[in-house]
């Protein structure tokens, strides 16, 4: 498909996306390892994790558990960027009018960019595994631990966070093309990651329907089939749902995202 | 006829930005299309590419519905200036551009050619001066050798030197007989490289012909003494201050009635209204 080699050439070469990719490796790295490295070995701050549960999260078996627990809030805003930035800035630099009068329909341009944007976010997930272990591996050798390989609940947490994050890149998708823009997308998705839906579990706490809300909205759904495949200890990371209703709530939240994007996109005149 | 439109009309709100244009471009032509600021231009392109949805009316391009893929792979565009991807080179972008329109590589570096940035292909976008990025748009629309041409304004914030080399282009490009549809506000652009222009204004087709005819019939001009007498021996000329217009273009028989007549003839010449004149008779400007 031509549509996905174009995007896929103009996405790989663009600096954006190594940055917020190398971005979200080193803070994958620093929370998950470094700073617990150091509190095991007599930091002051041990966060509220006994030694054990420091050890237990560091080990290469429970890498899976690491990659997935890192995606429902901050990995999940940093893919939501990229989206929305691959998608809005097409707007301002007039790349969309040129991508919509070169040949193809619509929906094969629009099929294009999930495409090309959903192979880079399985690059993502893949770089954050692979990064993960050679440090969980580094640490279990330098600590002298009896470490093993992660064995298949490692897919399983690989298949979680893969679905979290094609939800924050279909939620990305839909700002850019809602908004039009990159600025007013970003702004608005980071609210929404990083402070909306905290600010409702706060007064969830209060308010029992917006609890129950709160665990189906998309970082909600995140964060309970992070839960549900063993991640814990990050933000975001909930413990309400069963893995298979939070991984229905986020199927259908990438059949809606994606869908009212692509409609928007086959509908609406480009001016 | 490559392009047919039937009434096309665009409204927002309750104003027809484009109305009731009917227009057409035939096979080989350069078709200019001229009209002031915020006539339509720009408007009507859009929907000959489906990027904008008519309010009524219809258009044909090539024999398809705009915006289809059966239309868009014959067409190139430049509409409103170049749209790349500034953090890539301009072969890169072309590149990009290349696999949208199934073509291969040697395409990209012919279009290259075509517009003398094989240079600079390898820097960025960003980076281009204005006129590099306009080429570079000429570049992506002649990728794959499509059948229409529709460049709209594209010697827009070119430079005198930029807009020669732009003109050339499209001559070189029409002597080949590519079909162009070419959009300005610059009369001397259309005068000079047209076959046949629309004059669109305030969304209205006024005019549509050849350049020759948009300009009218050749008026002479005459001086002479006595011109009341010439004024007098010449049928439907007219007086304009000490000379006479008249609408003729046999001028030798015309100086041998006013020499038979013992009429001293100092100046006869063609005296051609320039488009310039006619455009603004026509849009109704200053
Ligand atoms: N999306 C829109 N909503 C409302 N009005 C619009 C829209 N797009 C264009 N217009 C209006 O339509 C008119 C024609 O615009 P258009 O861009 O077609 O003109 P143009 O002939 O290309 O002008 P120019 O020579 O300045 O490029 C303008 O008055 C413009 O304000
Ligand atoms: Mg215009």
């Amino acid at each position: 498909m031509g549509s996905v080699k174009a995007e896929l050439l103009r996405l790989w070469k663009w600096p954006a996306t190594w940055v917020l990719i190398g971005v979200w490796l080193v803070m994958t790295l620093t929370f998950g390892y470094v700073f617990n490295y150091l509190a095991l070995n007599g930091g002051t701050n041990t966060r509220d994790l006994s030694q054990q549960q420091l050890i237990s999260a560091m080990q290469p078996e429970n890498v899976g558990a690491a990659v997935v627990r890192g995606l429902p809030m901050f990995g999940g805003a940093i893919i939501l960027v990229l989206a929305a930035l691959a998608v809005g800035s097409g707007y301002g630099w007039g790349t969309w009018k040129t991508t919509l009068t070169a040949g193809p329909r619509r929906v094969s341009a629009m099929a294009g960019t999930l495409g090309a944007l959903g192979i880079i976010v399985v690059v993502l997930v893949a770089l954050t595994f692979v990064v993960d272990l050679g440090a969980a591996v580094v640490v279990a050798t330098v600590e002298g631990w009896d470490w093993s390989l992660p064995g298949f609940d490692a897919v399983e947490a690989l298949g979680a966070s893969l679905l979290i994050a094609a939800m924050w890149t279909g939620f990305g998708v839909f700002l850019g093309v809602v908004t039009k823009g990159p600025a007013l997308s970003v702004g608005l998705g980071l609210m929404w990651a990083i402070v909306t839906e905290n600010l409702l579990r706060g007064v969830g706490s209060l308010l029992g329907p917006v609890e129950s809300l709160t665990k189906v909205l998309p970082g909600g759904s995140a964060g309970n089939l992070a839960g549900a495949v063993g991640g814990s200890g990050a933000p975001g990371v909930l413990n309400d749902l069963s893995g298979t209703t939070a991984a229905l709530f986020l199927v259908g939240y990438v059949v809606v995202f994606v869908g009212a994007a692509t409609l928007l996109k086959v509908r609406r005149d480009l001016v | 006829m490559i392009v047919t439109t039937e009434k096309l009309t665009k409204r927002y709100g309750d104003r027809a930005v484009v109305d009731e244009v009917s227009l057409s471009v035939r096979r080989g032509e350069v078709y200019g299309f001229l009209g002031p600021n915020g006539a339509g231009k720009t408007t009507t392109i859009r929907m000959l590419l489906g990027l904008v949805q008519p309010t009524s009316g219809s258009a044909q391009v090539l024999g398809e519905a705009p915006g289809t893929p059966r239309a868009l792979l014959k067409v190139g565009s430049l509409i409103e200036g170049p749209g790349f991807y500034p953090y890539l080179s301009g072969r890169d972008n072309l590149r990009v551009h290349a696999h949208r329109r199934g073509v291969g590589r040697t395409h990209v570096e012919a279009a290259l050619e075509q517009v003398d940035l094989v240079s600079a292909a390898g820097e960025k976008f960003r980076r281009y001066s204005l006129g590099m990025k306009q080429r570079l748009g000429v570049a992506a629309a002649l990728l794959g050798r499509p059948e229409l041409l529709i460049l709209d304004e594209p010697t827009n914030g070119l430079d005198p030197a930029g807009m020669a080399d732009m003109r050339d282009l499209v001559r070189a490009l029409a002597a080949q007989g590519q079909t162009v549809l070419l959009s300005s506000h610059l009369l001397g652009e259309v005068e000079e490289i047209c076959d046949r222009v629309g004059v669109i204004s305030q969304g209205r087709l006024v005019a549509e012909s050849t350049v020759e005819q948009l300009r009218g019939d050749t008026v002479l001009l005459i001086r002479a003494d006595p011109i009341e007498k010439a004024h007098v021996l010449i049928e439907g000329s007219a007086m304009h201050g000490d000379v006479l217009h008249v609408r003729e273009t046999d001028a030798g028989a015309l100086v041998r009635t006013l020499v038979r007549a013992d009429v001293d003839v100092r100046e006869v010449r063609p005296l051609r209204r320039t488009l310039e004149e006619v455009f603004f008779e026509m849009t109704g400007a200053a």
